[in-house]
């Protein structure tokens, strides 16, 4: 990875004035490489700082509930916290959960197919149309989703929710299903999330040496059987990498969602087929509306508890990843 | 690939019922080329749904009015326009690269040509930076920015530029890495010094994968809505062309116009959903066909990374 760095031999004879420019540019270049780290550090302090009016008001214990009631906030008293949080970190990790379910086993299928089945001329083209669906904006996902997708679901939705009778299932599914729901979210953002982790898939299966996937077809395996001796086994973690990073890019996922979930800030939804909100889709709709009492600051509560969210799966992604991609170096 | 993947070699041996279960291990072959192949196309099926889908809704509006006219002072009323949030989406886009490109730039130099323990933990943070959600980056800007100098375009050009910063970085930083080292070798060679071989002959080299990637951030902060909602705030009534008022944008447009109740609203946001989907795909697509032109990084840049 750390490739050897060049430098110029160093001849003292001559141009100190050469060597005090590099000494500059080495700084500035310094400098910008700087800004991301303090970035990521303001990030951190200014949401704590904005955010810490309604924690030491409150206590940062009493966010843990499930009702987000701004309007029976009162300045002069700290219980109850009108401001629970409890519900948008569900609604984020089962949105997100949602998209992984389907985004997933699909990004595994596509990618197979392109790296493995796919006539050698057509790999190019089937890559970037899957990458292409990572161009189209958060919002024109949400305008057609909420026109063109939840109609579409319509029929799945009520076909799901008449099952009824089977212990858990019956209760994840319990209707009634009016489109704008957990559910309808989460088929959006599996679509947003499909190129990235279809595109650390394809990098993975890619790895898989073909001398392997030869010899599997030689003892006369069928190109399926070579799929899963030869490709499947050693892209698990890879697989998993992949799964967690689409994750943090769909916990963070705003517009789209916000226009599709039915943004219901008062209970936990009893299953997915029903209205509920994320962090971010409370943080866009209150955001600059925000006029009760610690309200804006308890939204940058929110925000800071998003933040440390992301922040821990795109890690832990982040590290499963490198390290396959250490094993394939 | 070699040619021997494709060839069946089972197909040879006389008789297939001779091996138990051959006939089972052929069908689940068939039946799972067909699974992979169904999702390959359903998966296409869904892009090419949405894009006609757009396409069909915004054509109905889309023209001349729309992209030279502001919307109606009343959104429920028909006709009107975009343009306003078409120039505020070129002015906050164009901050935005104003900004992040010379600091991009400059940190994938030093990530790659000077390296050592600052250059390890950027490159960590700089993944870690691209997974922030962009609502997050827009609560930065509105509590180190906007709570001091109030809603505008500069704001959302800032965070816009914070979006943009970790993908020109990332880019950068794989252009300069496909620059063959020969190359500096035999600049130091000839006596030039670092900074003069970085600024003479590295980039220039990879200048082009460089472009790519920088449209590709400008493609994709030119349709982020949520950090805008916290920084520029939309101004859905006039054109505005100072970057220190509120200033509306093409997707602050859509979003307000999408999730108003009325017909004519929503008939402006379509015709902007297609022209925005029209300009971030034109980026995308010339990006790509810039990168495929081009010796250095042909396959890297264009797909989205982690």
């Amino acid at each position: 990875m750390t490739a050897e760095l060049l430098s110029p031999p160093d001849t003292s004879e001559g141009s100190s004035d050469g060597r005090f420019t590099d000494g500059l540019f080495l700084r500035v270049m310094a400098a910008a490489a700087l800004t991301v780290i303090a970035v990521l550090v303001a990030t951190a302090v200014f949401l704590l700082i904005r955010a810490w009016p309604a924690l030491s008001h409150y206590g940062p214990l009493s966010f843990f509930h499930a009702r987000w009631a701004p309007s029976e906030a009162v300045a002069t008293s700290s219980t109850p916290n009108p401001y629970g949080i409890l519900q948008f970190i569900y609604g984020t990790v089962v949105t997100s959960l949602v998209a992984m379910v389907i985004a997933v086993p699909v990004a595994i299928a596509v990618a197979l197919y392109i790296t493995n089945l796919s006539p050698a001329v057509l790999r190019r083209p089937l890559s970037s149309l899957v990458d292409l669906l990572a161009a189209i904006p958060s919002v024109v996902y949400g305008f057609w989703g909420v026109f063109a997708l939840i109609p579409a679901l319509g029929p799945i939705g009520r076909g799901l929710t008449s099952v009824s009778g089977i212990p858990v299932i019956g209760w994840l599914f319990q209707g009634p299903f009016f489109g704008y729901s957990v559910f309808a979210a989460g088929v959006v953002l599996a679509i947003m999330v499909l190129p990235i982790v279809t595109a650390i898939c394809r990098e993975v299966f890619d790895t898989a040496p073909a001398a392997e996937k030869e010899a599997a077809l030689a003892v006369g395996a069928t190109k399926w059987e070579m799929l899963r001796i030869a490709v499947l086994p050693r892209s698990r973690s890879g697989i998993i990498g992949a799964a967690i990073l689409g994750l943090g890019r769909a916990f963070g996922e705003t517009i789209a969602v916000t226009m599709l979930i039915g943004n219901n800030v008062l209970t936990i939804p009893h299953g997915i087929m029903r209205a509920g909100a994320t962090m971010p889709s409370v943080i866009a709709n209150e955001f600059t509306e925000a006029n009760q009492p610690f309200h804006l600051d308890s939204l940058f509560v929110v925000a800071f508890g998003l933040l440390l969210l992301s922040l821990l799966v795109n890690m832990t992604g982040k590290r499963i990843v490198g390290r396959v991609s250490e094993h394939i170096a | 690939m070699s040619t021997t993947i494709d060839e069946e070699p089972l197909k040879e041996l006389p008789e297939l019922d001779t091996f138990p279960g051959e006939r089972r291990r052929q069908i689940t072959n068939v039946l799972m080329h067909a699974v992979l192949l169904l999702v390959m196309i359903a998966t296409v099926g869904v892009l090419v749904w949405l894009l006609v889908y757009v396409a069909g809704q915004g054509l109905k509006y889309l023209g001349p009015e729309f992209l030279t006219q502001t919307p109606p002072g009343n959104p429920s009323q028909p006709g009107g326009g975009f343009l306003n949030g078409i120039i505020g989406s070129l002015i906050t886009t164009g901050i935005a690269t104003l900004l992040s490109m010379p600091i991009g730039i400059a940190a994938a130099i030093y990530l790659v040509e000077y390296g050592g323990q600052l250059a390890r933990v950027t490159r960590f943070l700089t993944d870690i930076l691209v997974g922030v959600p962009t609502i997050v980056t827009g609560a930065l800007v509105y509590a180190m920015w906007v709570v001091f100098f109030g809603f505008s375009g500069i704001a959302g050009g800032i965070a816009l530029g914070l979006v943009m910063l970790p993908l020109v970085i990332r880019s950068t930083e794989e252009m300069l890495r496909l620059v063959p080292r020969e190359l500096r070798e035999a600049s130091f060679a000839l006596g030039a010094s670092k900074a003069g071989t970085i600024l003479s002959i590295v980039l220039p080299t990879a200048s082009s994968g460089i472009i790519t990637g920088i449209m590709l951030a400008f493609a994709r902060a030119m349709g982020e809505t949520a950090p805008l909602l916290l920084t520029a705030l939309g101004n859905d009534l006039f054109i505005e062309l100072n970057p220190t008022k509120r200033m509306s944008t093409l997707s602050l447009q859509i979003f307000s116009n999408a999730i108003t109740g009325y017909k004519a609203a929503q008939a402006r946001a379509w015709a902007g959903a297609l022209t925005l989907v029209a300009i971030v795909l034109i980026f995308t697509l010339a990006a790509r066909w810039i990168a495929s032109r081009t010796s250095v990084g042909r396959a890297r840049l264009t797909e989205p990374r982690a």
